[in-house]
């Protein structure tokens, strides 16, 4: 993989990789969508301006998520029929990554769960035992992807509509299904409240402080 | 945006729009969290996603329809955080075609995002999205959220009637909802069903002066009118307390009893008996012997047995204190009368009598007896037995009497502001969760309806 550091392949500008495991960033810069090979970076995209967004996190926002400090070192941004939200990427100190979504004030850390059973499909009010936590869907969202920003994970996909599913437990966890690749992915985790997450680095909001 | 270094991402500001429909001023408060804002002006409700505000509904209301009691735009207080007021609803539900409404408030911060609070007759309450789903089998008449039972309270389909500033959802006036109420005060779940989809949210009763306090509003806020579904009993909880109190004091009671009865000395100090010629017409009074009442100061028992058959007799006593001659006053009469008549045998009074002479110091003392009854009835024969600090049980009685009459007026209270709460309930009846107060309610319900059925 390339280097923790490497020069964007549109402009020139620096690229500096804060997590290993990154295999996209965005150029600060040019706003160029990079994605690592192995020896370079590749230009596989650009971001258009972003919608106007009110989250009070922003990249190299620090928290803390049960033993674990994070940072967020990126983000995708969804769009559905009730505004826009943020799916944070999360650079766990143990070298893991997760995710904090955060909906209108609504925050939850969730971390992708592959190898467990998936339903095809699911309906509201269906239930699913997942790591011993029954979970019963809550909500199911038909989104589009609006841009992304930072490190990530994967490869962003060029997909335009995505379908999520959520679902919530009787004891507060959290669980996510991630139906945009034909392959679907569980993410597991806990809704949050904003202050649990000690975070630091936040936005400021005129009158706000 | 391809030169000039990173974009920061800047502080977002509240933002000044203008109505494309009459051209008023809005104040946009929650930044892009808005999903829809309303016109006050002219009531339409606008796409606050779009640059161009679409309009999305116009509704028909009148100006100042239906003023927020707390102004839009004021900050207050919840839990330690500063909330603003960004929107307003008012909710209808039809019960037997007569229409209820309520109130709710939608309060935004930039960090905690949003945060309710609903207004219904002066009763207020603080309500947040449930985190966890609630335990709730279909059907079922209670649920249970995190150990607690919630007994289902009211089930309705609420109209939004009103909306007045932004919303973080897409509002339009007509849409209704399924709600249901779960209640368990000072506590309510409440969920809202549009389609498939269920919202779970958790009211706090607050009381309006809270309210008025958190927001530095003017004036008073309007007084609650009647029960409310969640009120917290002023009660209940003085309930368990008094007769936990009453258990307390009632095991102080025995124990102070079974202390007094094996330390009291219980003992006879004098008795004689005596008779009374009532075929003398002559002054009948005279002293008996003297006698020591012995120990600390304490009761005196005396006992009259008289051997009267169909005939009375009255002595007036005097207790003397031979050393400083402190006397102590009091007639005791004895009566027995039977006979047969066409119900059967009867019979009236008794033989024998006992009275109690409290607080008597100890010391040298003598009895001064007068005895009165018709002439002319031959001889009455009588003895008087005096028993030094002899154990009361009388006392303890009004004792154990005075801490339960405070304990069931206390009882009696809570039961009749459960029964106005039920009786709002689509679901009314004495509530049956196995609480302390609800095995009462129903056993006061059995007596009752045990006693209706002896009128009928």
């Amino acid at each position: 993989m390339t280097q923790s550091t490497a020069n964007c392949p549109n402009c020139g500008a620096k690229i500096a990789f804060r997590w290993s495991a990154s295999v996209q960033t965005v150029c600060e810069y040019c706003k160029s969508i990079l994605v690592r090979t192995d020896v370079d970076l590749k230009k596989v995209g650009q971001v258009a301006d972003l919608p106007p967004n009110s989250s009070p996190i922003q990249l190299g926002t620090e928290g803390v998520y049960g033993p674990h400090s994070f940072v967020a070192i990126g983000r995708i941004i969804y769009e559905y029929d009730q505004g826009n939200w943020n799916e944070w990427h999360l650079m766990m100190n143990d070298g893991t990554s997760g995710w904090l979504s955060d909906a209108q004030g609504d925050y939850a850390v969730t971390f992708n769960a592959s190898g467990r059973k998936l339903p095809d499909q699911c309906k509201i009010g269906q239930q699913y035992t997942w790591d011993k936590e029954a979970y019963t869907v809550s909500t199911i969202t038909k989104a589009h992807y609006r841009g992304v920003e930072g490190e990530l994970p994967f490869q962003y996909c060029d997909k335009t509509d995505v379908v999520f599913v959520d679902l919530m437990s009787y004891t507060g966890k959290f669980a996510t299904i991630d139906y945009s690749d034909d392959d679907p992915v569980l993410y597991l985790g806990a809704a949050v409240a904003f202050e649990s997450l000690k975070l630091k680095n936040l936005r400021s909001f005129e009158g706000w402080s | 945006m391809s030169s000039g270094g990173p974009t920061p991402a800047g502080a977002p500001q509240v933002k000044s729009l203008n109505c494309p429909s009459c051209g008023a001023t809005l104040t946009l408060r929650s930044f892009s969290h808005a999903v829809t804002i309303v016109c006050d002006s002219c009531h339409s409700i606008l796409d606050a996603q779009d640059p161009r505000l679409k309009i999305l509904q116009t509704f028909q209301a009148a100006t100042d329809e239906d003023p927020p009691l707390i102004p839009l735009g004021t900050r207050g207080s919840i839990r330690g955080t500063a909330y603003e007021a960004v929107g307003f609803q008012r909710r209808t539900i039809h019960v037997d075609g007569v229409p209820y409404s309520w109130h709710e408030y939608i309060l935004f911060n930039p960090f905690q995002g949003f945060r309710y609070l609903t207004e219904y007759n002066g009763h207020w309450n603080d309500v947040s999205i449930l985190r966890s789903l609630p335990i709730c089998s279909p059907g079922a008449s209670t649920l249970n959220y995190l150990g607690e039972t919630y007994r289902l309270f009211q089930t309705a389909t609420a109209g939004t009637s009103f909306v007045l500033g932004e919303f973080p959802w897409q509002v339009r006036v007509g849409e209704t909802v399924e709600v249901c109420d779960y209640v368990s005060p000072p506590r309510v779940i409440s969920s809202e069903k549009t389609g498939t989809e269920v919202t779970w949210s958790m009211g706090e009763y607050v009381a309006g002066r809270d309210i008025w306090k958190a927001f530095k509003l003017q004036g008073d806020p309007p007084a609650p009118i009647g029960v409310y579904e969640n009120q917290p009993s002023p009660l209940s909880e003085n309930v368990k307390l008094v007769w936990s109190l009453v258990a307390v004091f009632v095991i102080l009671l025995v124990a102070m009893l079974l202390f007094i009865y094996s330390t009291a000395r219980d003992e006879q100090v004098f008795e004689q008996s005596y008779e009374f010629n009532t075929n003398i017409k002559r002054e009948a009074s005279f002293v008996t012997d003297p006698f020591e009442l012995k120990g600390h100061t304490s009761d005196v028992e005396l006992t009259t047995r008289a051997r009267v058959d169909n005939n009375w007799i009255y002595l007036n006593y005097t207790l003397i204190n031979q050393d400083n001659g402190h006397a102590y006053d009091f007639g005791r009469e004895v009566s027995y009368y039977h006979g047969y008549d066409e119900d059967g045998s009867w019979s009236e009074g008794g033989t024998q009598d006992t009275v109690t002479v409290p607080s008597v110091p100890p010391g040298n003392y003598y009895l001064r007896v007068e005895p009165e009854s018709d002439y002319y009835r031959g001889a009455i024969y009588y003895t008087i037995t005096l028993k030094r600090d002899v154990p009361q049980l009388s006392f303890f009685g009004l004792g154990a009497l005075a801490l339960l009459f405070p304990a069931g007026l206390v009882t009696w209270r809570s039961l009749n502001f459960e029964h106005l709460r039920w009786a709002e309930s689509d679901y009314g009846g004495s509530p049956d969760d196995g609480s302390f107060l609800s095995t009462i309610e129903n056993a006061v319900d059995s007596v009752k309806s045990m006693s209706g059925d002896d009128d009928e």
